[in-house]
């Protein structure tokens, strides 16, 4: 099980990094997830995909630890992961993305990027306001970080602009910025393409895959475009009503008969 | 000091004044780029290792006297480096145009069969490797940015820091070849080779010889008194000659600083933290910088608004005189100064002209209104004529003597005589060597005396001696009633309106004149929003009536300011049609420095043409677009012809009796 495998344009990928198992998930009487268990590996593009509500944002927020699971465990890097808060959840090396974006429409892009860094800060409040020593050093090397991934998403002419004044498709960017900057192992995109057009979706697909391929990030999205999911995933988890239907590479999901079913409908005869 | 030099003190070739400049100007700025949200600087000293490292790692990789090593990219001081290095390794550099599609980029990189090529980043190298089984000479390909390129087959494939890390290594190995290699340029050999944009047919090798770019960059150094101290924005294509003399040419000489912008979409921050000295921009520029000021100002407070139209009226008054040392009023003087700290300062300030001291436009004409803009803040923008066979300059116009209508007198050392039919002919150091390749066309236009044709048409004004333009002359015609037809002279007028992107008229050999339009979106779509008119695609905007109403209102005027030309007053637009898409030059209806292919245009959109003549109110068509990455689709419009109102010009000849 924990040896990886080799993709068919020859990556490397690792063993497993997170383990869901047996994971259900209640709002009062709504069950969102059913005894749903998969894996994602070190190093590979993971995708949740299913029709509207079939409980992919609800799985992403087990992973990034914002639900708690009913029943079931977690299991990151080998161990049990106990209840813990989001931003500890952070503090592991998990960053992510959302699908309504949740950036400050005030700050400008730069800021909204050091915002991601903020778990690599370590000066206190005082020593932040008071703007010396530790504090100053540390603002570099973070700003440092900020520019790498500003230079990597092409936003550099944004930079200074605030965030509300941005377009949708680069205010996605800008997110997907702001969690790189993070510097996350794991990286959850939450409908990363959802409301784009072409042209932007493309762009965004060769992020996706540069920053895999450059920082060998492990990176699991959820998305309905099924042409750029089955284009970037390694793997695909298949979701419909909270139930696991399918899990596979793109091609034996793509044959899979209760996969067609939940996608295109089930004839009545 | 420097500029009293030349070439017999032994600064025969770029390399030699590279190392010039590492020796004297050792610790001044050489090139700047911005990087991660900072200026990163390199000395004339460190800039100089670097170029050694590259030549030295080009040695080892096999670079050969006499090869072509083809360079693709945006402004970087890396890609400078890199044509630098060729030129000392003996190689010949060719600078393209990053733009360039794959079609294009095959055919150049085959005509000169580069061995070599230096690209910048993932994108290049795609376009590269697509065409690379049509180039049976090329073997390597050195590239900057190693983004995404992790799995491709590295056979071929160098980081350029990989070969400059390698050249280091080998020093000690190929440094007396390195010196023996550079030891051999002259003044004959050659320098560059730059393709022209070709208007007309296929690209054509342009060879230019170290004294071709040497002299030309000293006598126009000269001329504008440029310093060490100067500051250039260089983000103009590299494949262009203006880029080459500018941030190659002219900085070799006097030693001033190269500054590369970011990204092309930052270049407008950063020309203004920069604050160039020396300014160099085609019209476009100008006139985008001058739409976007405009629809700034429709935004601001009323003002705000108020001021800015006060005081420019003032400024179009009194500026271009005050510029020009000319005597003015006291009050209006004062007015000027007010209008000064007000307007003037802050708005040069935002286009990032604070600082300019010599400021060029070339490449096109420029509409005279937005000459004057410029002028009248103070900004001491200048004409020049010239062309890559020049190597740039053939006229420019001295400080004092700028006129919107003229390209100025002929520039140092430049001779031109006028032929009967009209064409311009000069002759000069800066005369390029040949066309690669091409014997025929080197001699129908260079004869065996140097004269080389501009295939421009032209004439010297009798009392300033200053050279005037009519136009491409093999665009110049005559209409049926023998007037003469200059299609250029109108479509600036009309370029002059922000909402007019591009103009291209037609009607030689007919007996009216008609023209297309396109409108430019960020005016059009910003009066769009502010008109509450919604609109989902370029094309719906086009062709929304009221868009043509105002288009209509633009084209009778500028046939009232035609009319009042008596050459030129057949040349009124009669009707007209804005079109569904942009001329872009991916579809070839344009040139990569955005010049206009008449010929192309005019046989690809043949029905609209005849639909503007025939009468009727409304063609439908269907135009194949070319996307950027290659992919063809269509659109398919139905377009309204607008009609504009003509002066009868008969009148206007009794009125001018």
């Amino acid at each position: 099980m924990q040896d990886g495998y080799t993709t068919a344009d020859g990556r490397k990928i690792g063993g497993v990094v997170m383990e869901m198992k047996n994971i259900t998930l209640r709002f009062g009487g709504v069950v969102a997830i059913e005894n749903i268990s998969f894996d994602i590996r070190e190093g590979e593009i993971r995708a949740i995909i299913g029709p509207n509500g079939a409980g992919k944002s609800s799985m992403l927020n087990v992973i990034s630890g914002f639900y708690i699971p009913s029943e079931g465990e977690v299991w990151y890097r080998g161990e049990k992961r106990p209840q813990m808060r989001p931003y500890k959840v952070a503090q592991q090396g998990i960053a992510r993305t959302f699908q309504n974006i949740a950036l400050f429409e005030g700050m400008s892009v730069l800021d909204n990027v050091m915002t991601g860094r903020l778990g690599h800060m370590k000066s206190g409040l005082f020593a932040q306001a008071l703007w010396k020593g530790k504090a100053e050093a540390e603002e570099v090397v973070n700003r440092e970080v900020a520019e790498k991934v500003i230079d990597f998403l092409e936003i550099q002419h944004i930079r200074k602009t605030p965030v509300g004044r941005l377009p949708y498709g680069l205010k996605k960017r800008v997110e997907l910025a702001r969690a790189l900057a993070a510097e996350p192992k794991l990286l959850l995109l939450d409908e990363p393409m959802a409301g784009m057009n072409v042209e932007e979706k493309e762009d965004m697909s060769r992020f996706i895959l540069d920053v895999n391929d450059e920082f060998g990030t492990t990176i699991t999205l959820i998305e309905h475009d099924m042409g750029v999911v089955m284009d970037l995933s390694d793997r695909v988890v298949v979701m419909d009503y909270g139930k696991k239907i399918g899990d596979g590479t793109p091609d034996e999901v793509r044959n899979n008969q209760q996969v067609i079913d939940a996608y295109l409908g089930v004839s009545n005869d | 000091m420097a500029q009293t030099q030349s070439g017999a003190e032994g600064l025969l070739s770029l390399p030699a004044l590279l190392k010039r400049n590492a020796t004297q100007f050792a610790n001044s700025p050489a090139y700047r780029e911005k990087e991660f949200g900072i200026w990163q600087c390199w000395s004339w000293a460190e800039a100089e290792k670097e170029i050694e490292a590259l030549a030295l790692g080009m040695i080892n990789l096999g670079v050969n006297k006499g090869d072509f090593i083809a360079v693709i990219g945006r402004n970087r001081p890396t890609l400078y480096w890199s044509m630098v290095a060729a030129q000392s390794v003996g190689a010949i550099p060719v600078p393209l145009y990053q733009d360039a599609n794959a079609e294009e980029m095959a055919y150049v990189l085959s005509h000169c069969g580069a061995r070599f090529v230096v690209v910048t980043d993932q994108e290049q190298v795609d376009k590269v490797i697509e065409v690379q089984d049509q180039l049976h000479q090329f073997e390597h390909l050195i590239y900057l940015d190693p983004r995404g390129l992790r799995k491709y087959d590295h056979s071929q494939l160098h980081q350029y820091s990989h070969v400059q890390d390698q050249g280091r290594a080998a020093r000690d190995e190929f440094m007396p070849e390195l010196e023996a290699r550079r030891g051999e340029l002259d003044y004959d050999s050659t320098c560059v080779m730059l393709y022209t944009s070709g208007t007309t047919g296929k690209p054509k090798g342009v060879v230019l010889s170290n004294r071709n770019v040497i002299e030309s960059a000293k006598n126009a150094c000269e001329f504008d008194n440029l310093r060490l101290d100067d500051e250039i924005l260089a983000y103009l294509p590299m494949a262009w000659v203006g880029d080459f003399i500018f941030s190659i040419g002219q900085a070799y000489w006097t030693g001033f600083c190269v500054n590369c912008p970011e990204s092309a979409e930052t270049m407008m921050t950063d020309l203004r933290e920069i604050g160039p000295s020396y300014y160099f921009a085609p019209p476009r520029v100008f006139e985008t910088q001058l739409t976007n000021v405009m629809i700034r100002m429709e935004d601001a407070s009323n003002l705000k608004r108020r001021m800015f139209h006060h005081f420019m009226a003032h400024a179009k008054k009194v500026g271009p005189a005050i510029l020009d040392g000319k005597p003015v009023g006291f009050m209006d003087r004062m007015k000027y100064k007010l209008g000064d700290v007000l307007v003037y300062g802050p708005l040069k300030d935002t286009l990032g002209f604070g600082k300019v001291r010599v400021g060029y436009t070339a490449g096109e004409a420029i509409g005279p209104e937005i000459f004057e803009f410029y002028r009248s803040l103070g900004i001491n923008l200048k004409q020049l004529y010239g062309q890559t066979e020049a190597t740039v300059f053939i006229t420019v116009q001295p400080d004092g003597e700028v006129r919107a209508d003229t390209v100025g007198i002929p520039a140092p050392d430049v001779e031109i005589k006028i032929a009967d039919n009209g064409e311009i002919f000069y002759r000069s150091p800066g005369t390029f060597v040949e066309y690669y390749k091409n014997p025929e066309s080197t001699a129908d236009t260079k004869d065996a005396e140097g004269w080389v044709a501009t295939g421009d048409a032209g004439f010297f004004e009798e009392n300033s001696g200053h050279l005037r333009i009519i136009d491409r002359a093999k665009d110049v015609g005559k209409m049926v009633d023998g007037s003469m037809f200059a299609p250029k002279f109108v479509e600036n007028k009309l370029k002059f309106y922000p909402d007019i992107l591009e103009a291209v008229l037609f009607g030689n050999g007919k007996d009216r004149c008609v023209a297309f339009i396109n409108i430019d979106l960020t005016a059009v779509g910003n009066w769009a929003e502010r008109n509450n008119i919604a609109y989902a695609s370029y094309q719906e905007l086009a062709g929304h009536p009221k868009v043509l109403q105002s288009i209509a209102g633009h084209v009778s005027a500028v046939n009232k300011s035609v009319a009042e030309d008596p050459m030129l007053s057949g040349c009124q637009v009669h009707r007209f049609v804005v079109l569904h898409k942009e001329l872009d030059a991916d579809d070839g209806e344009m040139t990569r420095t955005r010049k206009v292919r008449r010929r192309i245009v005019e046989e690809k959109f043949a029905d609209i043409i005849a639909a503007l003549y025939d009468g009727s109110q409304q063609i439908s068509t269907t135009t194949e677009v070319t996307y950027e990455d290659g992919r063809k689709g269509s659109i398919s419009a139905t377009l309204s012809i607008g009609d504009a109102l003509v002066v009868p010009v008969a009148a206007q000849k009794v009125a001018a009796e």
